[in-house]
C-alpha cells in the first residue's frame, strides 16, 4: 500500500505499458513471445539514453531540440573515424561521446550565459550538428561492420544486448542523480522557481549547463548503440529524435514546465512508444497509420495526467 | 463652492466599508464636487488604494453606499465605473508597450470596418485625445515601449480623458515624473477642473497638493480622520492627522540586548537614482527597523546589499568580511547573509515542492556528504522546524502550496535559521499572516537576535516596527532620512522623515 501511495505515478504508468502488451498480444498471435521482447530491447537502447537526458532538461525548465541531429553528428564522427581512419572503437568511441558533450555544453553556455531561450538555442544546433554530420561524412552511409557491433551483441546468458544494459544503467544513474544529490536537487529546485533559488543564495547557472552537458553526452552515448544495432553511421541517424524523446518524456509524467519529472518514468514512456509501434507494426497497421496512432496516445497520455493530477487539487 | 446645498456632488461616498482579515476602509464619508480636485493623503496601508479600487469597481464594498450625482452608483466592474464616467488612472500602469500609442488609447474600442482596424480614424482620434493633455508632438503610431514613464503616464491620462469622464481618479501621477511633466499634468488637471471635472488625487506630495487641490481627506487606519481645505493646514498638521494623536498600543522590547560588534557595515550604497548614497550599520543581538512609504527604496536597498540587484556604486561589510559589492546572492549567503522576500510564492517558496525541499534549500551542505544527500537528516531537521517554529503541516513531505499564508512564510523564514546567519533581512515578514503565526514570527525574530545574528526588518506597519526593534531607520525618496530610537521615536516623527525626501528641491536632483 505505502509503495501505491510513494510511487502511485509508476505503478500507473507501468499499468498502462503492461495493459498495450497485453492489447497487443490479443491481438496478434506472436506479440507475446521472446522474440518480441528481444526485438524491442534491442531497438529502443539509443532512444532510452537520449530521453534519460532529456528528461533533466524539461526537468530544469529548458528543452533540447538538437539531441537527434547531435546524435546524428556522434555516428557520422564514429564512422568517420572507424572507417576512413581506421582508428579502433575504444578511442573513436569515447571522441563520438566528447561531441556530443561539446554540443550540450555549448547549447547551455548560450541559454544560460546570454539569456537566450533553449528552445532557440537548440532549434540552431539541431541544423548546425545536421549539416556537420553530411559535410563529415560527405552525405555518404559508412559501412563499419563488425568492429562496432558488440555493443549490440546480446550479454552472455541472456537475450537482451549489452547496449540495453548499459541504457538502462543510465537511466538508473540519472535517476539516482535526481533523487540523492545536491545537484539534482538543485535541478528540480531550478525548474520549480529558479528566481527563488537564486535568492536562497544558490547560483543556478552551473547545474543548468551541466544539464545541457550531460544531455549532449547521452546524444553521444546513444549513437554508439545507434550505429551497433545498424552496423554503419548515417549521418541522417536519429532525424525525429528529439520528438519521439521528447514524446516519451512527457508521457512519462514529466511536465514541460520543469521542476516535476522522473528518468524512471521517462524509460516506461519509451517502452510505451516502442510497444505501440512493435505492436502495430505486427497486426499490419501502415506507416502512416502508425504515426497517427502513437500521436494519438501521447495527447491521450498527457490528457489523463493532468486530469488526475487536477483532481488531486496539484497546480499543472 | 462645497458648502453650497443646491449642487449636487459628482461622485458622494456614504459610510463605505470593506474589511479583509481586519478593517481596511471604516464609514468612509467623502464628497467630489464638479470641478473640485480632492486630495487623499494617508500612510501606507491606511486604506487610500482600497477606497479608489472601489470607486472605479475593482473591489467591491461591504457596507455603505456610493451616489454619482445623486443617484445610487453600485459598480461592479471596471466596465460599470467607466460607464458613469468614474476612470482610475493606476500607479502601474496598464499600457501594452508592444501596441502604438493610438491603438493603445483607444484599445477596447478600435474603430473598425468589417473586422479591420480602420487607421485614418484611429490615427484622428489619438491626435485629439493626445492634444488634450499637451502631447501634440507625439505621434500616434510611435510604440509605447519606446517612451518614458513621464509619458506613459500622460498616455494614460489622455486614454482616461478619451472617455466620457467625469470623475478621474489619479493614484500617486507624479512618482516617475519629472518636474516639466508634473507642470504639464497640472496644466491639465486645472483644465479638466474648469470643464466641471472631479478629481480625485491621491498624493504624498504635500506640496503638490497644495497646489493643485482644494480640500483633502486624511485617512489614517482605514477612517477618514479629518478633511479641510487646504490652504488652512501646515504640513506639520497634515503629519499629526496621519499619525494620531498619540501613538496606541506600543509594545516596547521587553530586554534590551547587549550589542556586540558590528555585522553589517552598508557605506554610501546607490542604485541609479533610486537609492542614493544609503549608508548604517547593524550590530550583533541587534534587530534594526527600516521605515518609509512604499516605493521609497526600502526592498531596492535589501536586494541591493544582498546582491540580487546590481548597485550602481558603495560597500557592503559583513562581519569580519571584505568591503565590496555583492553581484550574487549566493555571494552574500556565502558571507552569512540571508533574506526573507517580500513576495513569499513568487521569491521564496518552491510551491509545488514539500516542506523538507523547501526548508533545507539554502542549507543542503549540511544535510549531505560529497555531494550525496541524507533525506533522513533532512526529515530530521524539518521535524526540528515545524516544532520550534509551530509551523502546522501534516508530514515534512506535505506541499508548502497547501499551508496557510503564515506557515508558508515561516518555512520561508526557517531556511535561514540553520545556517546561524550573521545578518538576516526580513522584508515585511508578516504581510498576509495571521495574528497567531505574527505573533510567533515576532517571537522567532527575537530569538534570532538573541542569538547574535543582527536582524534588518523592513515593514510598512510600524507598531510592528516598534514592538519588534531596538532601532529605525527612515527612507524617503532613495535617501536615509532618519534614525530614530525608542527614547526619540513616535509615529509622528517617523510619518515627518518618511515624507521629508518628496519636496520639490529633491525632484530637481533627479532629473
Amino acid at each position: 500500500m505505502k509503495i501505491l501511495k510513494d510511487h502511485g505515478d509508476t505503478v500507473g504508468i507501468l499499468a498502462v505499458w503492461i495493459l498495450l502488451v497485453l492489447l497487443f498480444g490479443v491481438l496478434s498471435d506472436h506479440f507475446l513471445s521472446a522474440n518480441t521482447l528481444t526485438t524491442l530491447a534491442g531497438r529502443i537502447p539509443a532512444l532510452t539514453v537520449i530521453a534519460a537526458g532529456m528528461t533533466l532538461v524539461l526537468i530544469v525548465g529548458g528543452i533540447d531540440l538538437s539531441v537527434g541531429s547531435v546524435l546524428g553528428l556522434s555516428s557520422a564522427v564514429l564512422g568517420l573515424l572507424m572507417v576512413d581512419w581506421k582508428v579502433p572503437l575504444v578511442i573513436s568511441a569515447p571522441i563520438a561521446i566528447v561531441v556530443g558533450m561539446l554540443a550540450g555544453t555549448v547549447n547551455g553556455l548560450f541559454t544560460v550565459g546570454l539569456r537566450i531561450p533553449s528552445f532557440l538555442v537548440t532549434l540552431g544546433m539541431l541544423e548546425i550538428c545536421r549539416g556537420a554530420a553530411y559535410l563529415v561524412t560527405r552525405s555518404q552511409t559508412k559501412y563499419i561492420g563488425a568492429s562496432v557491433e558488440p555493443l549490440a551483441s546480446m550479454l552472455p546468458g541472456t537475450t537482451f544486448p549489452i547496449s540495453f544494459f548499459l541504457s538502462v544503467g543510465v537511466v538508473v544513474g540519472l535517476q539516482v542523480l535526481l533523487e540523492k544529490t545536491i545537484l539534482g536537487r538543485h535541478i528540480v529546485a531550478i525548474g520549480t522557481n529558479e528566481h527563488a533559488v537564486r535568492l536562497a543564495g544558490i547560483d543556478p547557472r552551473p547545474a543548468k549547463i551541466l544539464v545541457f552537458l550531460v544531455c549532449g553526452t547521452c546524444a553521444g552515448v546513444g549513437s554508439l548503440f545507434h550505429c551497433a544495432r545498424l552496423g554503419s553511421a548515417d549521418p541522417n541517424a536519429g532525424s525525429g529524435m528529439e520528438l519521439a524523446a521528447i514524446a516519451a518524456v512527457v508521457i512519462g509524467g514529466t511536465s514541460l514546465l520543469g521542476g516535476r519529472g522522473s528518468v524512471i518514468k521517462t524509460f516506461i514512456g519509451v517502452l510505451i512508444v516502442a510497444t505501440l509501434e512493435a505492436g502495430l507494426a505486427q497486426i499490419g497497421a501502415s506507416e502512416p497509420l502508425k504515426r497517427v496512432v502513437t500521436g494519438a496516445v501521447i495527447i491521450a497520455a498527457v490528457s489523463v495526467d493532468v486530469f488526475r493530477r487536477r483532481c488531486i487539487g496539484e497546480n499543472v | 463652492m462645497q458648502d453650497d446645498p443646491r449642487i449636487e456632488p459628482l461622485l458622494r461616498v456614504e459610510n463605505l466599508s470593506k474589511r479583509y482579515a481586519s478593517p481596511v476602509l471604516r464609514e468612509i464619508n467623502l464628497e467630489i464636487m464638479p470641478g473640485e480636485v480632492h486630495a487623499l493623503m494617508g500612510a501606507n496601508g491606511a486604506g487610500k488604494s482600497t477606497l479608489a479600487r472601489i470607486l472605479c469597481g475593482l473591489t467591491i464594498p461591504d457596507g455603505g453606499r456610493l451616489f454619482r450625482s445623486g443617484k445610487s452608483f453600485a459598480p461592479q466592474n471596471k466596465r460599470d465605473a467607466q460607464t458613469a464616467g468614474v476612470i482610475m488612472v493606476m500607479q502601474e500602469l496598464n499600457l501594452l508597450s508592444t501596441l502604438s500609442v493610438a491603438e493603445n488609447i483607444f484599445l477596447d474600442r478600435l474603430p473598425q470596418r468589417a473586422g479591420f482596424i480602420c487607421q485614418q480614424q484611429l490615427t484622428r482620434m489619438a491626435v485629439e485625445a493626445l492634444q488634450r493633455v499637451g502631447l501634440s508632438d507625439l505621434l500616434p503610431s510611435t510604440i509605447v515601449g519606446t517612451l518614458g514613464m513621464g509619458v506613459r503616464q500622460l498616455l494614460e491620462i489622455a486614454a482616461a480623458l478619451a472617455r466620457r469622464c467625469q470623475v478621474l481618479i489619479l493614484d500617486e501621477p507624479t512618482a516617475a515624473l519629472t518636474q516639466r511633466e508634473v507642470d504639464l499634468l497640472f496644466s491639465n488637471i486645472r483644465r479638466l477642473q474648469a470643464d466641471g471635472v472631479g478629481i480625485l488625487y491621491i498624493s504624498h506630495r504635500m506640496d503638490e497638493i497644495r497646489s493643485i487641490a482644494s480640500r483633502v481627506s486624511v485617512l489614517r487606519d482605514g477612517a477618514c480622520v479629518a478633511q479641510y481645505p487646504t490652504g488652512d493646514v501646515n504640513p506639520n498638521q497634515f503629519i499629526r492627522d496621519m499619525s494620531g494623536g498619540e501613538s496606541t498600543f506600543v509594545l516596547p522590547r521587553v530586554k534590551k540586548n547587549k550589542f556586540r560588534s558590528t555585522v553589517l557595515t552598508v557605506e554610501k550604497l546607490c542604485v541609479g537614482v533610486r537609492i542614493r548614497e544609503v549608508s548604517f550599520s547593524l550590530r550583533s543581538g541587534e534587530i534594526l527597523g527600516l521605515a518609509g512609504l512604499v516605493g521609497s527604496g526600502r526592498t531596492l536597498t535589501l536586494r541591493a546589499l544582498f546582491g540580487a540587484v546590481r548597485a550602481t556604486s558603495g560597500s557592503v561589510t559583513v562581519g569580519e568580511g571584505a568591503s565590496g559589492l555583492f553581484t550574487h546572492p549566493s555571494q552574500a549567503v556565502a558571507a552569512g547573509m540571508g533574506m526573507v522576500p517580500e513576495d513569499r510564492r513568487h521569491d521564496a517558496l518552491l510551491l509545488s515542492q514539500s516542506v523538507r525541499v523547501n526548508a533545507t534549500l539554502s542549507t543542503l551542505p549540511i544535510h549531505s556528504k560529497r555531494g550525496w544527500l541524507n533525506v533522513h537528516s533532512e526529515r530530521h531537521s524539518t521535524n526540528r522546524l515545524c516544532d520550534r517554529l509551530k509551523i502546522a503541516c501534516k508530514t515534512p513531505e506535505q506541499t508548502v502550496d497547501e499551508l496557510s499564508g503564515g506557515n508558508q512564510q515561516k518555512v520561508s523564514l526557517g531556511r535561514w535559521l540553520e545556517r546561524s546567519c550573521e545578518v538576516l533581512l526580513c522584508d515585511e515578514p508578516t504581510r498576509g499572516v495571521d495574528a497567531a503565526s505574527k505573533a510567533s514570527i515576532h517571537n522567532l525574530l527575537r530569538n534570532v537576535a538573541a542569538e547574535g545574528t543582527g536582524v534588518l526588518v523592513v515593514s510598512s506597519e510600524l507598531s510592528e516596527l516598534f514592538s519588534l526593534c531596538d532601532r529605525i531607520l527612515v527612507m524617503s525618496n532613495g535617501r536615509m532620512t532618519g534614525e530614530f530610537t525608542a527614547d526619540n521615536w513616535s509615529e509622528e516623527v517617523i510619518h515627518a522623515a518618511a515624507f521629508k525626501g518628496l519636496s520639490t528641491a529633491h525632484r530637481e536632483s533627479v532629473t
